[in-house]
């Protein structure tokens, strides 16, 4: 492998430097005294402060976090039944209608998910708020879900599935002590792209949240429509670090589970 | 697997598509035929014809073109540079980090720093242009959305060059082809469904931006996803927000022909 040239060396610095730069000048200047992203003048941490004493704040991340761990739990249920159902189908026509329909919600801009979800909400009479938001969040994650599980679960031999039942293993037995321990990484993958998901949603939470529940893109949006407050800055930076974390506890996660399979084959 | 108990399994997620795939798609062709007052019509697609929503339409495209153009220029030879790192997994990594930072607040970023008091004008002062209103243009907006989907194009790209045989690069090499003809005529091709879901993963989103236009570019610019939140929720008109959620979708399917991966041709020799 021939080493990179200088300039293509820069080239890379200089993506790298675009990416993170808007990142760190959030950060940077959350810790400002002063009120704007323009002028640094001392350093406090009274903008974490107004972040942790502003109740109504909390909520909304309580809000957040809990929509999030809640439909990605959901979603994770219904996807990976849905990716051992849908392997389970040996049409093949019919197991690529369902994969097609399966496809739909992740390649559907946003806003067309957001406004058809509030018209279907508002046909069936559901109130827009905590149960609409994560109904809609459950919708849109349970496709990444199978699309997580199915690569694990075509990789496995069937002739696990056939060596348990020849053992007098019951259905359930076949689901929860061959099939489950075999696809838990990919149903790990599908449980922690569901919850990144919905901690990212802007748009079709923006739909489908009436007024009173808001999650933080909601919040963070209409907080940056009224013009810019440091809070702000303060929330970047927390949503910095946990994200670092999880990165980091999904790293560590999937890489115990690696050596653990490794471990076993040897 | 062919047991009743992994058939029963599908139920939800039979009941999943019915209720979040199946039916907002036929309530939105539904709500499409509908007038402010319920009745059945077909003028919101006459009104989608006429030449203020073309144009729309139009400038909606345009920029969903240049966003996906700059986002690939920059993408391509970026993901290109990393296949070539010693660490490569590990760098594209963090280039994948940044996308994973609530969206929100990477755009609130850019409102501090194209501001007139921002870090851009300040840069620019330096060397004696005069401090001018950088937000709130094409330019922003078009800046903003790129940085946005350089992360979501870089990966597919990544991991088709990744896939690519080096050694038909050197075979190009041995039998004459100078770096130019090898980049056309071997890498490009064998990379081109990369690029394909690259663009398809940014060219919708694209055309479907509406918190960009609404907080950069401060309702400069009005693409199809900012037209459709302006019906839905600004003026309540759900039968024109629909036609166009409608029209939207056609584009997208259309889109997916174009894009589309070809099973028996992919970038694996």
């Amino acid at each position: 492998m021939k080493k990179l040239s200088a300039g293509a060396k820069i080239y890379l610095v200089i993506v790298f430097l675009v990416l993170y730069a808007p990142i760190f000048y959030l950060i940077f200047y959350s810790f400002n005294s002063g009120e704007t992203m323009n002028s640094f003048e001392s350093f406090t941490w009274e903008h974490y402060q107004a972040v942790f004493e502003d109740s109504r704040l909390l909520v909304i991340l309580i809000n957040t976090v809990i929509i999030a761990l809640l439909s990605g739990l959901i979603a994770t249920i219904i996807g990976t039944l849905g990716a051992i159902g849908i392997v389970s189908v040996k049409n093949k026509k019919m197991r690529n209608t369902l994969l097609s329909f399966n496809n739909v919600l992740i390649v559907s801009p946003d806003v067309v998910i957001g406004a058809s979800f509030l018209i279907l909400f508002t046909m069936i009479g559901v109130k827009l708020g905590f149960t609409s938001v994560l109904v809609s969040h459950i919708a849109f994650s349970v496709p990444i879900v199978v699309l997580m599980v199915l690569p694990k679960l075509l990789e496995m031999n069937t002739n696990l599935i056939d060596a348990a039942q020849d053992l007098g293993a019951s259905r359930r037995d076949v689901l929860t002590r061959v099939i489950l321990p075999y696809i838990k990484p990919g149903i790990f993958a599908g449980f922690f792209m569901a919850i990144t998901y919905s901690l990212d949603d802007f748009a079709v939470t923006f739909f489908v949240t009436g007024n009173g529940f808001s999650t933080l893109s909601v919040e963070i949006y209409s907080m940056a429509r009224a013009g810019i407050t440091l809070t702000v800055n303060a929330i970047s930076g927390i949503v910095f670090i946990v994200t670092i974390l999880i990165v980091i506890g999904y790293y560590f996660v999937t890489n115990r589970s690696k050596t653990r399979h490794a471990e076993v084959r040897q | 697997m062919t047991n009743k108990a992994s058939k029963g399994s599908l139920f939800p997620y039979i009941i999943w598509i019915a209720l979040f795939v199946i039916a907002p798609i036929l309530l939105v062709l539904y709500y499409s035929l509908l007038d402010l007052n319920g009745q059945f019509t077909i003028a919101n697609y006459v009104k989608f014809f006429s030449p203020a929503y073309l144009s729309m339409t139009l400038t909606s495209f345009w920029y969903a073109f240049l966003i996906t153009l700059f986002t690939l220029i920059i993408a391509y030879p970026t993901a290109y540079l990393l296949t070539k790192t010693k660490h490569k997994h590990l760098w594209l990594v963090f280039i994948i980090i940044p996308s994973w930072i609530n969206l929100l607040l990477k755009t609130y970023a850019f409102i501090g720093i194209f501001g007139l008091y921002g870090p851009i004008n300040a840069f620019a002062e330096v060397f004696g242009i005069e401090p001018t209103q950088i937000l709130f243009t094409d330019f922003s907006f078009i800046f903003v959305a790129v940085y946005i989907f350089i992360p979501f194009m870089i990966i597919p790209i990544f991991n088709a060059l990744d896939k690519l045989n080096p050694t038909l690069v050197y075979a190009a090499r041995d039998l004459g082809a100078n770096r130019i003809t090898t980049f056309r005529r071997v890498i490009f091709p064998l990379t081109i469904e990369g690029v394909k879901s690259g663009i398809q993963v940014t060219f919708i989103p694209a055309l479907s931006l509406f918190m960009i236009t609404r907080l950069i570019a401060g309702n400069q610019v009005i693409t199809l996803g900012t037209a459709i939140e302006q019906q839905f929720l600004v003026a309540q008109n759900w039968g024109m927000g629909s036609t166009i959620a409608v029209f939207l979708i056609l584009f997208m399917v259309i889109i997916m022909l174009f894009t589309g991966q070809k099973k028996s041709k992919g970038g694996r020799v």
